[in-house]
């Protein structure tokens, strides 16, 4: 039988994952002979067998994959019978091409069963290594330095392998075959604390954390601050050191077993996936925990170990502890030796560290439900779709506040992780590295920018330099939408849906309850939320009772001002200017009444502010979302079928506008307890947000939505807003793996830009 | 146009259209050196509203404002102009009120008003009264600073309090009833620059009062000039609580808030020491100190150390303050 000879392309996420050694088991299996290699970011196959077998073995090549590979794309081509490779199969040496397209770096990937085993088994020669590793797990993006991804071309380069490992390496059949970061206690990194090493420095720490104390740890993608999660001591200090004083601690806890002590958990699924992220869960009121770790809130932020130094320090202390990024607020997670014992050594008890150098800044993923909320460790770098490929690299910078950079490369994107707030001197050179880093490891040059029409966010100053012509400016809720319907391929035109804090507008105020008419090229604004001023700009912002005085003396107009129903019992108003106190209230007033420094937002953001301070939930905010997060969470729990508080549709200027100011009359005055009221105003929320899809769709015939923005990291409303444009019969999708809030900006931009070349 | 508040889109707006327009280039001064002799001369026009604020008023700040600017080319201010712009109907009373608290400005600081000029238009023609000084001075013997003469090293003296006059006039116009008065920091600064000199010569190698734009536009504007980066730390840059407490609720940052009488310098470290020394010596710089570094770093980044130990980037203000938070 004549035996056909085919080159094979295999495109994705192939690179990292133990694909090679997959392809070397089917070839072996079914006795095709050729090798395999890595070329770019593709593995390239070399292929010789009979017609049958050879379909076979592509189906298999495609279906059977390592689970945490993703193919996207097989190419296939007849080479010629001279070109017929000898028999047997070989795994060859990576090659670094100069073929232009994507290619992707592998994400960190959580220590696996096998390995987990391993590290625990005192006959294994790697028992209780802190950096055991396979094909299957181990770090990956935060340890390159270059594509293609091999052993010298990442941080592990210092680590020439002993015979052992070696041998382990270049064995086909073994699970460590060509697994890049492997390492053992004969050849491989050292774990550290002062002048101990190994188990002494695992001791030394799990000694200090179990006395309460605090520690420093080099994780996978970054430094974390680590202690007793129910020691309230010391969850009060960390959170003085870390200058963070509410926003809630992610807890690691040591098994699944410990989730379901915690939580109510249906499933862990996201929980033990190779991405390891942080999934925020339903809390169990008797978790046992220290108050200070998720104050107010009705979730806890878990995650399970996901390296083998999370799983020695985890079993030794067998209880839930505190793990967050090691920075204080504000700051980039610190990755360098030198920063972290310079900047977090003199705020802990000690540092607990190694000499496996971090290359790529990550810190760790947020999950809620289905979405991302943050898309870090694990689950950056990974590509995301391009619906128009673009015509030349694109560099997308993002907005200023949970900042991300993407490149758009061919008909792909490479999100990165999130970094901060630009304003950081600290995050905006981390900025910069990213997008260089970006570029590099693509092997291009962007040759457009594509940037927030924001005038003030640092990421538009940065994009300034570039010259005109080659800068593509979009607006934020633009942005918003189209990430949303990039990631779901929507093609045709949608409406879009985007509520957040606040962004600048194309007429040059604030917006941020936006309903639109889009394509990625465009869109027209159709609908949006009433207007009211935030006095003191920022100040207002971080005061959300001075955003409910915004309201309260400058909502917009529509015949039902909210400061003149003072005939009506206003209890919750009374006990707001009680807080706030009579001199201080008078200054907004007057500096709404006046226009001083206090511009107006169509802000469904600001109106979530408003109605958590009537409620008494938060006067001031500690971080980006507080009062938001706090008014969903004192609905947890209640009905959502209960009656919504009023809200009316106007026309005005040829856009349908929600005028929030009967819902926040409702809010000023219902007897409710603060709970049910707050369930009731997302249910306001929600069905107004489908009165205005419904004109949107009547005057444009369309019927797929798109939601964007931070406000749908709630939950709540999401689920309600969702369910409710469902049952209109609309299609309705929402960010999933890239997140809705200002981190999906820069992926919204490049599918905009993307689109706009097009021309 | 919304440039009104100086700082960045004021900048742009001088460099894309003025200058470009006049052809001129070269840093941005406050002043301008004559070619070929120790002259400089600086001119200004005014159009603070309310003309009258705590602290001062119209005249005294166009005086003020002028000599300052001579000033900061380490000039000896000898003769100043006058010129107003009158709206019909403005009251006589109010006027002379205005010129006798300018002569008045003259006086104190020692300079005479050698000519002036006036004119009266329609109604809705001006808004009340404007008025432009223009200043002649002499460079003081050893005197050489310039915008773009900061070299990595030199040493961040500021001379006083910052925020009092913008906020000062903010709250005189919008009557916001604040608790405290607060008074604007007008004040001719020559005397202080002579100081300066006398004990630094040629090492104060930049002057600049942070008038519109505040510390945040004039350290950006030097930094840019000088193509060095500047890094000040936040607690050492004294801001009165009244202040604190107005541009708290004001949503202002005070780096951002005009100033009409306190000075930044970037001086050699070597003589730091001396000029800091003669600037406390004089009542004006009673409370000037050490602000901040010139550093190596990327060309016209100017950054602040915070409070609790990190960095932020200290931009230039764009247009009013739009809130970057989403
Ligand atoms: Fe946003
Ligand atoms: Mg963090
Ligand atoms: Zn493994
Ligand atoms: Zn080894």
């Amino acid at each position: 039988m004549a035996r056909l000879v085919e080159r094979i392309e295999v495109h994705g996420t192939v690179q990292g994952v133990g694909f090679r050694p997959h392809v070397h088991r089917l070839a072996a299996e079914l006795g095709i002979d050729g090798d395999v290699r890595n070329e770019d970011g593709r593995v390239v196959i070399t292929a010789s067998g009979d017609s049958a077998d050879l379909r076979e073995f592509r189906r298999l090549v495609r279906e059977r994959s390592p689970a945490v590979a993703r193919v996207e794309r097989v190419e296939v081509s007849a080479l010629p019978p001279s070109a017929a490779p000898p028999p047997g199969f070989v795994v060859r040496e990576s090659r670094a091409g100069t073929a232009a397209g994507p290619r992707s770096v592998p994400p960190d990937l959580a220590t696996c069963p096998a390995c987990v085993a391993e590290l625990f088994d005192p006959a294994d020669r790697r028992y209780r290594y802190p950096f055991v590793n396979c094909t299957d797990c181990g770090p990956r993006a935060t340890i390159v330095d270059a594509l293609p991804y091999d052993r010298v071309r990442t941080s592990m380069r210092g680590f020439p392998l002993c015979a052992a490992c070696a041998a382990e390496y270049h064995d086909p059949s073994d699970r460590r075959f060509h697994a890049e970061p492997i390492a053992c206690p004969d050849c491989g990194p050292v774990l550290s604390w002062g002048a101990l090493t190994g188990e002494d420095a695992l001791h030394a720490a799990v000694t200090v954390i179990a006395d309460g104390g605090l520690v420093a740890l080099k994780g996978i993608g970054g430094y974390q601050l680590v202690c007793d999660a129910a020691d309230e001591t010391a969850v009060l200090r960390l959170r003085e050191v870390k200058r963070r004083p509410r926003k809630a601690f992610a807890v690691m806890v040591p098994d699944v077993d410990h989730v379901h002590r915690l939580s109510f958990a249906d499933e862990t699924s996201a929980l033990s996936s190779a991405a390891a992220p942080i999934v925020l869960l339903p809390r169990r009121p008797d978790a046992g925990l220290a108050a200070s770790v998720a104050p107010g809130l009705a979730e806890l932020g878990l995650f399970l170990p996901h390296s083998p130094l999370h799983h020695l320090l985890l079993a030794a202390l067998a209880r839930p502890l505190v793990v967050t990024s090691g920075n204080r607020s504000g700051e980039p997670i610190v990755i360098a030796d030198v920063d972290a014992l310079a900047t977090l050594g003199p705020l802990v008890d000690g540092v607990l560290t190694h000499d496996r150098p971090i290359r790529s800044r990550y810190d760790d993923s947020v999950v809620r439900g289905r979405a991302v909320l943050r898309r870090a460790r694990g689950l950056a770098p990974e590509p995301l779709p391009l619906p128009t490929p673009v015509r030349g690299p694109v560099l997308a910078v993002g907005a200023q506040l949970k900042h991300t950079t993407a490149l758009a490369v061919g008909d792909r994107v490479f999100l990165g992780p999130h970094t901060g707030d630009l304003a950081d001197a600290a995050t905006f050179t981390a900025f910069e590295e990213t997008a260089a880093a970006l570029a590099r490891t693509q092997g291009v040059a962007p040759e457009y920018v594509a940037h927030d029409l924001h005038p003030g966010y640092l990421s538009t100053r940065h994009a300034r330099h570039w010259p005109a012509e080659r800068r593509i400016a979009v607006q934020h809720h633009h942005a918003h939408v189209a990430a949303t319907a990039a990631e779901h391929g929507v093609r045709d035109r949608f409406i879009g849906v985007a509520y957040d804090g606040l962004g600048y507008g194309d007429d040059g105020t604030l917006w941020g309850g936006e309903v639109l008419l889009a394509t990625y090229r465009g869109y027209r604004r159709v609908g949006r939320v009433g207007t009211a001023p935030l006095p003191g700009g920022e100040s207002a912002v971080r005061h959300p009772a001075r955003m409910a005085l915004g309201y309260l003396y400058g909502a917009e107009d529509f015949g039902t001002h909210l400061d003149r129903c003072s005939d009506a019992p206003r209890a919750r108003v009374g006990e707001l200017l009680e807080r706030i106190g009579a001199r201080e209230a008078e200054v907004v007033r007057r500096m709404v009444a006046r226009g001083v420094h206090s511009p107006v937002a169509s802000s469904v953001g600001r109106l979530f502010d408003a109605v958590a301070a009537l409620l008494g939930l938060c006067d001031d905010a500690t971080y980006e979302g507080e009062a938001a997060v706090l008014l969903e969470a004192a609905a947890h729990g209640q009905p959502d079928t209960g009656p919504a508080l009023a809200w009316r549709l106007h026309r005005r200027d040829g856009l349908w506008v929600y005028d929030p100011v009967p819902t926040l009359r409702d809010v000023a005055t219902a007897t409710d307890p603060p709970a049910v009221v707050a369930a009731r105003f997302h249910a306001a929320v929600a069905q107004a947000t489908r009165a205005l899809v419904e004109q949107a769709a009547d005057a444009s015939g369309l019927h797929t939505v798109c939601l964007g923005g931070g406000v749908f990291q709630n939950r709540r409303l999401t689920d309600a807003v969702v369910r409710d444009l469902d049952d209109a019969g609309f299609e309705v999708h929402v960010g999933q793996r890239v997140p809705v809030n200002d981190g999906g900006i820069s992926y919204g931009q490049a599918a905009i830009a993307a689109a706009r070349l097009e021309g | 146009l919304g440039h009104g508040s100086g700082g960045r889109l004021m900048a742009e707006l001088i460099d894309d259209v003025i200058a470009r327009e006049l052809g001129t280039h070269g840093p941005l001064e406050d002043a301008a050196l004559l070619d070929g002799t120790d002259l400089v001369v600086s001119t200004d026009g005014f159009v603070v509203t309310p003309r009258f604020f705590p602290g001062g008023d119209i005249g005294s700040l166009a005086v003020h404002g002028t000599v300052n600017d001579l000033a900061m080319r380490g000039a000896r201010p000898i003769a100043l102009t006058l010129a107003f712009v009158v709206e019909e109907g403005l009251p006589i009373e109010e006027l002379r009120q205005v010129t006798r608290s300018a002569a008045k400005a003259a006086q104190d600081a020692g300079v005479p008003i050698v000519t002036g000029d006036t004119k009266v238009v329609g109604r809705g023609a001006a808004d009340g009264l404007y008025v432009t000084t223009t200043g002649i001075g002499v460079r003081l013997p050893r005197a050489r600073p310039s915008a773009a003469a900061g070299v990595v090293g030199d040493v961040v003296l500021l001379s006083g309090p910052i925020g009092a006059h913008g906020t000062a006039i903010l709250s005189a116009r919008e009557d916001l009833g604040f608790e405290a008065e607060i008074v604007s920091d007008s004040r001719p600064l020559h005397r202080l620059v002579a100081a300066m000199v006398e004990a630094g010569g040629r090492d104060v190698h930049v002057l600049r009062d942070p008038t519109r734009g505040g510390l945040a536009s004039a350290l950006n504007e030097l930094a840019e000039a000088s193509r060095v980066a500047v890094e000040v730390v936040e607690d050492d840059v004294p801001v009165p609580p009244a202040v604190a407490a107005a541009c708290e609720l004001l949503g202002l940052d005070p780096f951002h808030v005009a100033n009409e009488g306190c000075l930044v310098a970037f001086v050699a470290p070597d003589s730091a020491p001396a000029v800091l020394a003669a600037m406390r010596a004089r009542p004006e710089g009673a409370q000037a100190r050490v602000v901040g570094r010139v550093l190596d770093g990327p060309a016209g980044r100017v950054t602040a150390r915070t409070t609790i130990g990190s960095t932020r980037i200290v931009d230039m203000l764009i247009g009013e303050q739009l809130p970057r938070i989403c």
